[in-house]
């Protein structure tokens, strides 16, 4: 029988020279598998003598034991060497830039309608949009402007034939709404509005958010309350209001909404013209005329209406110096919004 | 308008600093734009008198002048071509300061030597004054001006010019005396009266007047005043009033006029007597009549336009402008005046309809007050005998139809539901007749008030409550959340906001860009020749003068204006309406349009330089069909389109209904337009990408999936649309998936032939699929391709 600890010396010395894990597989198999020699070495027990028997018994088992072990031992170096192998084989620049599409973007008239839109949501105002071409009365008669009104003068208009015409601001939505329901009503009005106008401070086209509550008892406080909240909420900033009683043939008493400056704190500056003031708002109660118009009863029920420039508040909020950029679309301009 | 403060304070002056009057004028509602000083700010400029004129000797142009300041006399040198022996002139002595403008430094006069004689001081052109921008020769001041007399006090030049930007319901105060009615209501302070005493009656002459147009002209007085001198000059005063209110001195005639349209807000018109033959008459223009204007254009008359005519010819286009051949002229000895009120309905939009804008159309549109002709007539009556002598006939006045007058009835308690404020009813009736407004009955509840003949503004309540909230403050009044009753807004889960849309186009990579809706016709007409487009009638320019049928246009331009500017890989996307002409309606429509250009990554580190194609776009419209959770209800077929590329170009169908195009631009616009990268483009309605099926979850099977791929040679224009539909049409009803995973054409694969890879997956929802199932089912699929395309399975 052969002396299981020169067996157990060669095979550690084996497990110890081997490279990776499939020879020390191959090296378990010869030293520990059904026909390896360890396990030989324990079937020839019955060739020995009964006494002798327990002790080298328990050599064999002590050496099995051993060489199992040495195994268990060398398998994990093994496998920690291979993965620290393969960690430093793969390892990459992480300071390279990540592979993408490119960043997409809003323009920033769609970023501030949303701003304006999300605003009013949030106190139960529905969205309407309507036509851009507008028959005469929708845009003037049913907003109390005949046609021999002054104030058409005030609304450049493009014609596209004599009763239709490219709408002038986006009132005519608020009339085809209170047209189609019944009050209440609640709404903000975005969209595009046209005016035949091109010079450092108008476009022909722009936009602009208009806003309209009828319901019964409403009066000019909640008026200023609600113009006044929206600034705040839209500027985050609690920046002084003032109201300047102005003229508009469907409101009456109609104002001006000026607000301090946001660039100088109201000390006055380039943008405000030295005032620190900036007019950004047009309002006043709807004209009792108009609701009829609409085949509202004005006895019962009355509301404020007002209006916004789109391009102005973005102006205001982002800095923008030039009105005319907005429609040029040049992507370094627009990519400074993304 | 424009108005001289100092003029105003002769009316009304409140307890005010200019800058403090600016802004109550514009809290009150009359916005004012701006003010400026009516002259330099200069100092040491008296009254000087030139006493005697000698030629200097060693210059021709200039003169050598005594001058004398009331206590001594000084030797000045003057190069002014008016400088006279006599003359009163502005003398700025030794060490008088002018500033030019604000801010800047002071120019200082000191003893100088010119052309080698001694100048101590200089006599001052208006220029100089700062009174006007440009002058020749210097101010002549009137004889009576006392000599050494501050020339600032003289000419009264601590004024301020303000100019009001009135909104169009205020044509009452385009006039001082309406002007300072409002200025005596804000610092509730009495208004002074006009007081003049009215010329008398020394001739006999006048003209008959005949109104035709009684609804247009409900009153036309006249006067016929002889043997005027029209050589007089207008007061310093009134040319200095007329400065400061932005109008020019042209002869004593038309100064009048047009102080009178200052002072009272009444335009006049003077016509030369001797030019006119007959009555007069206020008639309506007929077809064909033309008219000659003072301005010395001749116009074809539209019909309606109100005329004032003799008895033989249009003399005048009423309310707006006078005619040349009746006008007055140096020659002019007799005149005959006009002062009526024509009808807002009647001149508004006339002169606009003419492409003219005037002083008195401006007035008219707005509307003047009817009751003020006589006192105006009165009054430039007074004023052109003053100046330039003469006699005045009696005045022949002529009735349309006046309005009639209006009564508004107040409800003290609609003040507090519309201000919410409560309003002493002692001030509410002391601002309503400081306006102007009759005082009628009142119960205590309802006043009842008569709207002045100078307010055309003021028809009902709440624009008597506008009065008193204007006058009250709007600043003061109260504020609310205004928000009344809220209630919870039904978001129907069906519909797909645009923001979100948006947003998936932007997570694509998608640059939003807002165009202008209205395009250049040629490019309209290059895209899309078929489709008439809708043309503005007054465009802005040639450019932009037609409404845009597609937003692709905007799209290309806005790809080659950033082309221009070396941006090479370009993804655009705009929604918005476009128009189309439908027979005699116009189609408004909610489109989705996007383009790409360039490659379909940004340039990397990884030298990925593959271009875009047909398919990226593609693949990113199929990314917004799937938002609606229906897939399946879109299909893309071949299309032909004039503006896209015939081989690259396909329509979207929803359940049969074309609603969009997908393509490449066509080539041969592509080099039109000169742009040189590739360009893709897409343009969808909107509101069928809109809708979104509410989802229905199912069980899932617990039964493996299983997958075949499948091979074939197939005819290379065989379309995968019809493949795909073949083989799902015969794959069974457990197919859970259908891909293409290879297309190829080249070695191996016969000429005019295409391999395709299929992957095919199932999965039953009760029990595992057989070898069989599979084995029959795959069979079917190669057989159905066989029978329709000749298809065979690829070795």
């Amino acid at each position: 029988m052969a002396d299981p600890n020169s067996l157990l010396a060669e095979a550690l010395q084996a497990i110890e020279g081997s490279s990776d894990e499939k020879s020390l597989e191959s090296l378990r198999v010869h030293y520990l598998g059904k026909k390896g020699t360890l396990t030989a070495l324990l079937k020839s027990l019955g060739q020995l003598p009964p006494e002798e028997r327990p002790e080298a018994g328990e050599r064999i088992n002590i050496a099995k034991q051993q060489v199992q072990q040495a195994i268990e031992t060398r398998k994990m170096s093994l496998v920690e060497e291979s993965l620290s192998a393969q960690l430093s084989s793969e390892a990459i620049d992480v300071t390279l830039p990540g592979r993408r599409q490119s960043q997409g973007g809003l323009h920033p008239i769609t970023i501030t309608i949303d701003r304006i839109t999300s605003i009013f949501e949030t106190s139960g105002y529905d969205v309407a949009e309507g036509p851009e071409i507008e028959d005469d009365y929708h845009n003037f008669e049913a907003l109390n402007i005949p046609s021999h009104h002054p104030a058409r003068a005030m609304h450049d208009t493009f014609y596209v034939s004599p009763g239709t015409v490219l709408r002038t601001h986006t009132s005519p939505v608020q009339v085809r709404v209170m047209e189609g329901g019944e009050p209440p009503f609640r709404m903000i009005c975005p969209g595009r509005v046209y005016r035949c106008d091109s010079d450092l401070t108008h476009t022909p086209m722009f936009h602009q958010v208009e806003g309209l509550l009828i319901d019964e008892g409403v009066s000019f406080a909640d008026l200023k309350g609600t113009v006044i909240d929206f600034l705040h909420a839209y500027f985050e900033q609690d920046m002084p209001v003032r109201f300047r009683p102005s003229y508009f043939p469907f409101t009456e008493p109609s104002a001006e909404v000026d607000m301090g400056c946001v660039s100088c704190a109201g000390t006055g500056c380039r943008i405000c013209g030295h005032t620190g003031w900036l007019e950004v708002m047009g309002c006043g109660m709807v004209h009792p005329r108009v609701l009829d118009m609409s085949k509202i009863d004005s006895a019962k029920f009355n509301g404020f209406a007002f209006g916004m420039g789109v391009e102005r508040l973005a102006m205001l909020r982002y800095g923008v110096g030039d009105l005319r950029t907005y429609f040029e679309n040049d992507l370094r301009f627009l990519q400074q919004f993304n | 308008m424009i108005f001289s403060e100092q003029w105003l304070r002769e009316w009304v002056s409140p307890n005010l600093e200019t800058q403090e009057l600016v802004d109550e004028l514009t809290m009150a509602g009359l916005e004012v734009d701006g003010s400026s000083p009516v002259a330099r700010e200069f100092q040491g400029i008296v009254v000087g008198l030139v006493e005697t004129v000698e030629p200097h000797p060693d210059a021709d142009k200039l003169s050598l002048c005594s001058v004398s300041d009331g206590a001594e006399s000084y030797q000045v040198v003057c190069g002014a071509p008016n400088v006279r022996a006599g003359l009163k002139a502005p003398f700025a002595k030794l060490n008088a300061k002018i500033i030019e403008s604000a801010g800047a430094k002071p120019f200082k006069i000191k003893k100088a030597k010119i052309r080698g004689v001694e100048s101590n001081g200089m006599l001052c052109s208006s220029e100089e004054l700062g009174l006007e921008e440009k002058s020749d020769g210097l101010l002549e001041l009137p004889e009576q001006a006392e000599v050494g007399v501050d020339v600032r006090d003289y000419l009264q030049l601590d004024d301020t010019s303000i100019e009001l930007d009135l909104t169009p319901n205020r044509g009452d105060c385009l006039g001082m005396i309406g002007l300072a009615r409002e200025v005596g209501v804000i610092g509730r302070q009495d208004v002074n009266p006009l007081e003049f005493t009215p010329a008398t009656e020394t001739i006999e002459d006048k003209l008959e007047i005949k109104i035709t147009a009684k609804d247009a002209c409900p009153r036309y007085l006249g006067r016929v005043i002889r043997n005027i001198n029209l050589n007089s000059e207008s007061p310093l005063w009134m040319r200095e009033k007329l400065r400061r209110c932005g109008l020019r001195s042209i002869d004593p005639v038309v100064d009048v006029t047009n102080f009178v349209l200052m002072e009272l807000g009444q335009p006049m018109h003077a016509f030369d007597l001797a030019k006119l033959e007959g009555h007069i008459d206020v008639r309506l223009a007929t077809k064909g009549e033309k008219l000659e204007l003072l301005d010395g254009k001749e116009v074809e008359l539209i019909p309606d336009t109100l005329l004032i005519t003799d008895a033989k010819k249009p003399v005048a286009m009423a309310g707006i402008m006078g005619g040349m051949a009746t006008s007055v002229s140096d020659q002019t000895q007799d005149v005959f005046l006009e002062c009526a009120f024509f009808a807002p309905l009647a001149i508004a939009g006339k002169a606009r309809a003419y492409g003219m804008h005037t002083d008195a159309s401006h007035r008219y549109e707005r509307g003047v007050d009817y009751q003020l002709q006589q006192t105006a007539m009165e009054r430039a009556t007074q004023l052109l005998l003053e100046i330039c002598g003469g006699e005045a006939g009696s005045i022949t006045s002529a009735v349309g139809n006046l309005p009639e007058p209006v009564e508004v009835a107040l409800k003290y308690s609609s003040i507090k539901s519309l201000l919410g404020i409560e309003m002493e009813q002692v001030e509410v009736k002391d601002i309503l007749s400081r306006l102007g407004f009759d005082l009628g009955s009142d119960d205590g509840e309802v006043l009842v008030v008569s709207v002045p003949s100078f307010r055309f503004d003021v028809t009902i309540e709440a624009d008597l409550i506008e009065e008193l909230a204007r006058i009250y403050g709007y600043n003061k009044l109260p504020q609310t959340g205004g928000l009344g009753n809220q209630s919870l807004a039904s978001k129907p889960e069906s519909h797909i906001e645009l923001s979100q849309i948006r947003q998936q186009l932007v997570a694509l990579g998608y640059q939003e860009v807002v165009t202008y809706s209205f395009i250049e016709p040629s490019l309209a007409d290059t895209l899309f020749p078929d489709q008439p487009g809708v043309v503005l009638q007054n465009p802005i320019s040639a450019d932009m003068a037609v409404m845009r049928s597609s937003i692709l246009p905007g799209l290309i331009s806005t790809l080659k204006y950033n082309e221009n500017r070396q941006q090479d890989r370009i993804r655009i996307f705009e929604s918005g309406l476009v128009f189309r002409q439908k027979d005699s309606d116009i189609e408004q429509k909610p489109m989705l349009a996007g383009l790409i250009s360039g490659n379909k990554m940004p340039i990397n580190w990884l030298n990925n330089s593959e271009i875009s194609d047909f398919y990226d776009v593609k693949g990113d419209v199929e990314t917004l069909l799937s938002m609606g959770l229906e897939s399946d209800r879109y299909d893309f077929a071949p299309a032909d389109y004039a503006c896209f590329h015939s081989g690259q170009c396909a329509s979207l169908s929803k359940d049969g209904e074309i609603i969009g195009q997908i393509g490449a631009l066509h080539p041969a616009i592509l080099r039109k337009l000169g742009i040189t990268s590739n360009c893709y483009l897409f343009e969808l309605e909107l509101a069928p990408l809109q809708l979104r099926k509410l989802p229905t979850a199912s069980a899932l099977s617990k039964f493996p999936e299983v997958s075949r791929d499948l091979a074939i040679l197939i005819d290379s224009d065989c379309s995968s649309g019809e493949i795909l539909s073949n083989v799902r049409n015969n794959a069974g009803g457990y197919l859970t998936d259908l891909r293409i995973f290879d297309v190829y054409q080249g070695d191996g694969v016969a000429k005019g032939k295409k391999s395709i890879a299929l992957g095919l997956t199932w999965q039953h929802p009760s029990r595992t699929l057989s070898e069989d199932d599979i084995n029959m089912i795959i069979s079917n699929c190669v057989n159905g391709l066989q029978d329709k395309f000749n298809a065979n399975l690829r070795n």
